[in-house]
């Protein structure tokens, strides 16, 4: 990663953004590991010591951020990078971060992914707050680019003192290709500091209405930027097509468009748009102004559609205007998706190799759904359960992590999923909604165990613990103490005993007011067995601890 | 570099655990080192733990996407019988299927909670017969583990099928099948059917493998060529 420039050398997508990151100059990374966007977290891990920077990883994304933030201020350059779920965690950092604006240069990554390859809790098109947080944002369709764009938007943030993110997708963060290498520049002296300046730092009215006219105004600037950006490119095709018909893509769904275009061997002019906030308006304008028809070939929601619709009504109000009427708005675009799509858009007649009609053929092959690895202490854990209680009659409450595995079989111990944390928030509104105070002692009790990992607990689950003894609930909470944050490649977190001096987490439950706490080793089954039955009947809320590493820990001692 | 290559595709399907990153990032160098373009895609994450994998890597003049298209595999790697017969995807009538003679059985248990204990020590029982024909909870039908022949009988409806024993020779060999993988690629530029020279792929195999295993990765390479 820190080798000569001039080489071309294969980079996965991410590896690429630490590269781009590496030759700005990048001082102060913080992160916090979730898919498609860990190996940023993982690379700059591996390397921190050696390119001379400052690397975390934070306990969440929001905290992350403004780390990040209080690096900015300080007069670091700094990147700080999550997946799609991990940037609405810090957008309440966010916001406000685009209101003060940046003082070291920031870019921030965020990492969507379409199909939910390797998401459970929605399918996330961040492209979205762009309009509520006015920030810039860049998106590369290759490695190459993931490069470039990184150095770019390092660039617009110097330039303009404003974060820029780098909005990526699981096929641009998971590909590798060649990727050529310019020079690192070195970090230079990494201790910034802070020099008062609350007319900047200080989000309070009425200086924040004039931070928001600031803002708005900066926006437009980079508008201005944006027309004249390279990174917003146009191909013109051949000119007894192109009169009529033009496309509009961005991201890795250029790549098909290109791919599409050559095998269909159709050359129709293709307008890439490496902005996708602020758009270069101009640009399309005079782009989609003598065409007919125009074909928008984007993932997900039609945020780019919607925003040329609205262009069109003034540059060309008769353009035929085609998109999600042909594109499909749940999953990713594939090559073949967009080949078809591109020859209805241009009556070209396809053809049809399909001779097999794979889809036809009833080929029963059952699903191969994922595992927990055998020797998973998590096996102990759902098993010891399982024979504890009758899982008909008690609720489980799953959270983010490889414990969601529970869901599936053998286990079938998950009767709600939602975001990091939330398996405590929730248990603790079920139980406070089947539960009422008035209600009477021989009233419905529905008893409740919730799953948590480690690193999801510190993550989130500490708030919500807290509010179940604040406000007197009582579900069964299971911390699973793996050491280890296993998901997304065994990143470290802030828990004992793998750190130094880490936190134990049963001091912070103790230190929560949580009066029944175990910690168990669920390699002994009896005793983990006789604890959940015991805590179940507890009308003040419980926690078992269940440690014992991942398989993928090295043993303490060993 | 040959000229006449326009582009080759090829889909790499198995299951989580196998190495197929790995795979992808030794084609993909060695597709570098003969000066062509090269893109891949692969997935990361909990979809790894053991469940079914697919990765993509395409080189020639020039590539644009990083995944291969419906029916357009030159070439399908698999790893695992069951996971190449879902890779019928990406076959055409050309399409050659390089296959690793091996089923890795896929844990199909009815959902019954009354004896959840022994389900658990029945899936962790790695050879238990039990495994074969139970149930599909997600279909809610009745589906079994395919078994070699009928897969192959599928497959060679489609196109060319070339079924190689390498995680039993890798284990009689090596006394491991980790390599399975490494024997297969190597096979494949030996016999052409990736038309990338042996000597690129063992240069990339000392490039991406680390020192440790690396001594064995090349042994395996070796065997390929006897075979």
């Amino acid at each position: 990663m820190l080798q000569k420039p001039g080489k071309k050398i294969i980079l996965l997508g991410n590896e690429a953004i630490v590269r781009g990151a590496l030759e700005s100059g990048v001082q102060f990374v913080s992160t916090y590991p979730g898919t498609p966007a860990s190996e940023i977290g993982n690379t700059f891990f591996r390397i921190d010591k050696r390119a001379k920077i400052y690397f975390e990883f934070s306990t969440n994304e929001k905290v992350a951020l403004e780390a990040a933030i209080g690096a900015s201020f300080s007069g670091l350059k700094t990147l700080v990078a999550m997946k799609n779920f991990g940037t609405n965690v810090a957008l309440d950092a966010l916001i406000p971060f685009v209101y003060t604006g940046t003082k070291g240069p920031t870019v921030i990554i965020s990492a969507d992914d379409p199909s939910c390859h390797s998401s459970a809790q929605s399918e996330e098109n961040t492209r979205g707050i762009s309009y509520l947080v006015h920030i810039p944002i860049l998106e590369p369709s290759d490695p190459q680019e993931c490069k470039d764009f990184t150095k770019l938007a390092f660039k617009i943030s110097e330039k303009f003192k404003i974060p820029v993110i780098i909005r990526t997708t699981t096929r641009v963060a998971h590909q590798r290709a060649p990727v050529k290498l310019s020079k690192v520049t070195k970090p230079g002296n990494v201790i910034g500091e802070f020099i008062k300046d609350p007319e900047r730092f200080v989000t309070m009215p009425p200086r924040v209405l004039e931070m928001k006219k600031e803002l708005l105004k900066k926006i437009e600037e980079i508008k201005k930027f944006s027309e004249k950006s390279p990174i917003n490119q146009i191909s013109r095709g051949r000119a007894s097509v192109s009169s009529k018909l033009g496309v509009i893509t961005s991201g890795v769904s250029y790549l098909y468009v290109r791919e599409a275009l050559k095998e269909l061997n159709l050359n129709l002019p293709v307008l890439k748009l490496g902005f996708f906030y602020p758009l270069p308006e101009k640009k399309i304008q005079n782009f989609i102004k003598k065409f007919k028809k125009v074909l928008i070939v984007e993932e997900l929601e039609p945020y780019l559609e919607k925003e040329i619709e609205r262009l069109a009504k003034t540059a060309n109000p008769k353009l035929q205007i085609f998109g999600k009427n042909l594109l499909p708005e749940v999953g990713e675009l594939k090559p073949e998706i967009v080949t078809s799509t591109i020859a209805k858009f241009a009556n070209y007649k396809l053809k049809i190799e399909n001779l097999l009609k794979i889809e036809n053929w009833k080929l029963k092959i059952p699903k191969r759904f994922p595992q927990l690895c055998p020797g998973c202490p998590y096996w102990l854990v759902f098993g010891a359960v399982k024979k504890a209680v009758d899982p008909k009659k008690v609720i489980f409450g799953g959270d983010i992590g490889c414990y969601m595995l529970a869901g599936l079989s053998p286990h079938f111990l998950q009767d709600y999923l939602s975001c990091m944390g939330s398996s405590i928030g929730i248990a603790h509104g079920i139980k406070k909604a089947t539960n009422p105070a008035f209600a009477k002692a021989s009233a419905g009790k529905q008893k409740l165990i919730t799953f948590i990992g480690d690193s999801t607990f510190f993550h989130a689950g500490i708030p919500a613990l807290i509010n179940t003894v604040f406000n007197k609930s009582n579900p069964l909470i299971i911390v699973m103490e793996n050491q280890t944050t296993a998901m997304t490649g065994h990143q470290p977190h802030p828990g004992a005993p793998l750190v130094p001096n880490g936190i134990k987490i049963e001091e912070i439950v103790k230190a929560c007011g949580v009066k029944n706490l175990k910690i168990i080793d669920p390699i002994n089954q009896e005793e983990f067995i006789n604890a959940v039955k015991e805590f179940l009947e507890k009308s003040e809320v419980s926690v078992i601890i269940a440690t014992h590493p991942c398989i993928f820990v090295a043993p303490k001692n060993a | 570099m040959p000229k006449n290559l326009e582009k080759f595709n090829i889909v790499i399907v198995g299951t989580g655990g196998q190495g197929l990153i790995t795979l992808l990032q030794i084609i993909a160098e060695a597709a570098l080192f003969e000066g062509y373009e090269v893109r891949t895609s692969e997935l990361h994450g909990l979809s790894q733990r053991g469940g079914s994998v697919e990765v993509h890597i395409r080189f020639g003049q020039k590539i644009y996407s990083p995944l291969v298209s419906q029916e357009k595999a030159d070439l399908i790697l698999g790893l695992e019988m069951q996971e190449a017969l879902r890779g019928i995807y990406f076959a055409n009538q050309k399409t050659k299927f390089l296959l690793n003679k091996q089923i890795i059985l896929i844990p199909l248990v009815k959902e019954d909670k009354s004896s959840s204990s022994a389900t658990e020590s029945r899936l962790r029982d790695e050879g238990g017969k039990e495994r074969e024909a139970l149930f599909d909870f997600a279909a809610a039908r009745v589906v079994k583990n395919l078994t070699e022949t009928e897969i192959l009988k599928n497959l060679k409806k489609i196109g060319k099928v070339i079924l190689i024993p390498a995680a039993e020779t890798c284990q009689k060999e090596f006394n491991t099948n980790v390599v399975a993988g490494i024997y297969l690629i190597s096979l494949a530029s030996f016999k052409n059917l990736i038309p990338l020279k042996p000597n690129s792929i063992s240069r990339a195999i000392k490039k991406i493998i680390p020192e440790k295993y690396l001594e064995l990765n090349l042994k395996t390479f070796k065997l390929a060529k006897v075979y």
